[in-house]
């Protein structure tokens, strides 16, 4: 039995050991710009940067929109489905799950096929056509994520009965959508928006083929041409993914404790 | 004219029909149950009045006006689900206010309503609850409140008490009956459970197999079914095959004993005919002194004692009858293999003719 224990704690240790010291390395050498002492100079040099900021807060804006327009997308499907369509499930969760199996570079090269200045749909004729395509190329990506999401929080009430209910009470569409389901699922929702912001942060094919000053590509470039601050936004990078990953376990477990089903 | 006209009612599902010509007509202020066992269309037929289903032939007339074309949330019908259906994210008062929210009423308004309603059912001091802070019972409660507090013209109760523990069901049952009285209101009532038909309703709808076996009060429902199934499903209920011996004298044999019904066999019947007979278990009684005009003897074949009642089973002839008898302390449940006579009065023994 105690040998069982000290088994399974020299696992742990050995599989974290494999993700922390690498970690552990990468920040130690991010701290290492001024010689021969610490100093979070290279965090300065990366906060200081124009660039940064203006990759960074671009990525955010388009994380953001591609949340409210996933979420605008997914939800009222997710609903549909459940409600009203419920044979056409196994080819809805087939679709949400495409982007997983097609890659990136494939999707980005048939988006500029079809949505180049000379289609009949030019997005790519200008930026803030470009910016509209690389948001819902996002959308694409992390539809997977945010559809299950929805559907899982979704699959906890009786979404049928509740609509119902609200039907029998005078409420129209709009009013049991964003009343009683929508608050309903919210957990889902949010789950699927950190995941979403993640990906739009992290993300470089996309916005690098499109020609976008996303935070992906402002990673790949300061990877290339400098020592010390690509460590230090590798440390940024994942103190953001771990920020949305703790904020996604505090939903969940505020979750459990709020009324779900009826 | 009456307020809820049910006129050629039909449904089917694919090449399933559910709902087969169906007629009813209640009127304002009447609560209606509909009995049947599960798929005999009684849910499909509430479902229809409040439009969650579209009838594939038939009119719904409310107060006159046709609800065909109307949605649900223009019928103003509310609606008690099984599952409760209570909106999680809202607390009890939300839940009430929701319908009159959507309704336009302004906020006094429906603070005021909702505090009568919640006063109706008895729950006032649970306005900030949310539905999981709640017992099966209470949050049925707040269902009702809710599909009340818009003032429907119809309510639909969809077997709300199915949910809850036996205690509760009976209780919320009362409840139900007292408040539909109280605000006079038509309602609809589905269940599988008679017990709950006959306690709480005006009429009964006996539905079996997409039809109504039978419309009538609870008492003509109990005692006087009109067809084999309604006699079955509605109580228990002894089925004796017997033979015709004389149609004139209203002579029948059961096994080898020969009795004389009360209730006319009919002008067709003939000597040798088969004929149907039901008796209920309480209308017989092999105790001393037992009273009755008609007695059948035989043999005992098992007897339980289940408190209140003393159950007894006995072979007549090729029929099995079973008797329920009141416990008194000087009562002996009859042993086994024991001859004994069943009294009875003869127009407690009905003719099923369906």
């Amino acid at each position: 039995m105690k040998t069982q224990k000290i088994g399974a704690w020299l696992a742990i240790f050995f599989g974290a050991s494999y993700f922390i010291i690498p970690l552990i390395a990468t920040f130690e050498f991010s701290l290492r710009m001024r010689r021969g002492e610490y100093s979070f100079d290279a965090y300065r040099s990366v906060f200081s940067d124009v660039q940064f900021r203006e990759s960074f807060s671009y990525s955010i804006v388009m994380a953001l929109l591609t949340i409210v327009f996933g979420v605008l997308l997914v939800v009222p499907t997710a609903y549909w489905v459940r409600l009203r369509l419920p044979q056409m499930r196994p080819v809805v969760e087939f679709i949400t799950l495409m982007p997983l199996v097609i890659p990136a570079i494939v999707i980005v090269f048939g988006y500029l096929r079809i949505y180049n200045s000379s289609s009949y749909i030019p997005f790519t004729g200008s930026a803030r056509g470009t910016d509209l395509l690389l948001m819902f190329s996002f959308m694409t990506l992390s539809l997977p994520y945010m559809y299950r999401s929805v559907d899982t929080a979704m699959r906890t009430i009786d979404v049928g009965t509740l609509t119902e209910a609200a039907q029998s009470l005078g409420a129209s569409w709009p009013t049991i959508m964003f009343k009683c389901i929508f608050p309903n699922v919210m957990s889902g929702v949010l789950s699927g928006a950190f995941i979403t912001f993640a990906i739009v942060i992290g993300e470089f094919t996309m916005p690098s083929l499109l020609n976008r000053p996303a935070f992906g590509p402002y990673l790949q470039l300061i990877g290339a041409n400098r020592a010390y601050e690509p460590p230090a936004l590798a440390v940024i990078a994942f103190a953001i993914t771990w920020g949305c990953m703790i904020l996604l376990q505090l939903v969940s477990r505020f979750s459990k404790s709020a009324p779900a089903k009826p | 004219m009456s307020f809820l006209e049910l006129s050629g009612i039909q449904k089917s599902f694919g090449p399933v029909q559910v709902v087969k010509d169906f007629d009813m007509t209640i009127e304002k202020g009447e609560f209606v149950s509909f009995l049947g066992p599960s798929g005999c269309g009684k849910t499909t037929i509430l479902r229809m009045i409040a439009g969650f289903e579209t009838p594939s032939a038939g009119t719904v007339l409310i107060n006159g006006r046709n609800q065909n074309e109307l949605k649900p949330n223009q019928r103003n019908i509310g609606m008690v689900f099984q599952a409760y259906a209570l909106f999680p994210n809202m607390t009890v008062h939300d839940n009430v206010a929701f319908g009159l929210k959507i309704a336009g009423m302004d906020k006094s308004a429906v603070d005021a309503r909702v505090k009568e309603m919640l006063g109706l059912i008895h729950l006032d001091h649970l306005a900030d609850r949310y539905p999981y802070q709640m017992s099966g019972g209470q949050q049925q409660r707040v269902a009702l409140a809710r599909a009340l507090a818009p003032k429907p013209q119809v309510l639909l109760l969809d077997e709300p008490l199915s949910a809850l523990d036996a205690k509760i069901r009976v209780s919320l049952r009362e409840e139900i009956r007292q408040i539909q009285q109280q605000l006079g209101i038509t309602t609809v009532f589905v269940t599988h459970d008679q017990e709950e038909a006959l306690s709480i309703s005006d009429r009964i709808v006996v539905m079996n197999a997409g039809r109504a076996d039978q419309i009538g009060t609870p008492f003509d429902i109990y005692n006087k079914p009109a067809t084999r199934f309604v006699a079955s499903f509605v109580g228990t209920l002894n089925l004796i095959e017997a033979k015709v011996v004389d149609p004139a004298t209203n002579r029948i044999i059961i096994g080898d004993q020969q009795i004389t019904l009360r209730e006319p066999l009919g002008s067709n019947a003939k000597a040798g005919d088969k004929v149907s007979l039901a008796l209920r278990p309480e209308a017989g009684s092999i105790a001393e002194g037992a009273k009755g005009d008609t007695a059948l003897t035989g043999a005992v074949v098992s007897s339980n004692f289940l408190g209140s009642v003393i159950r007894t089973r006995m072979k007549v002839g090729d029929a099995v009858i079973s008797f329920d008898m009141f416990n008194a302390p000087g009562l002996m449940p009859p042993a086994v293999s024991e001859i004994a006579t069943l009294r009875f009065t003869a127009s407690d023994l009905l003719i099923i003719r369906e």
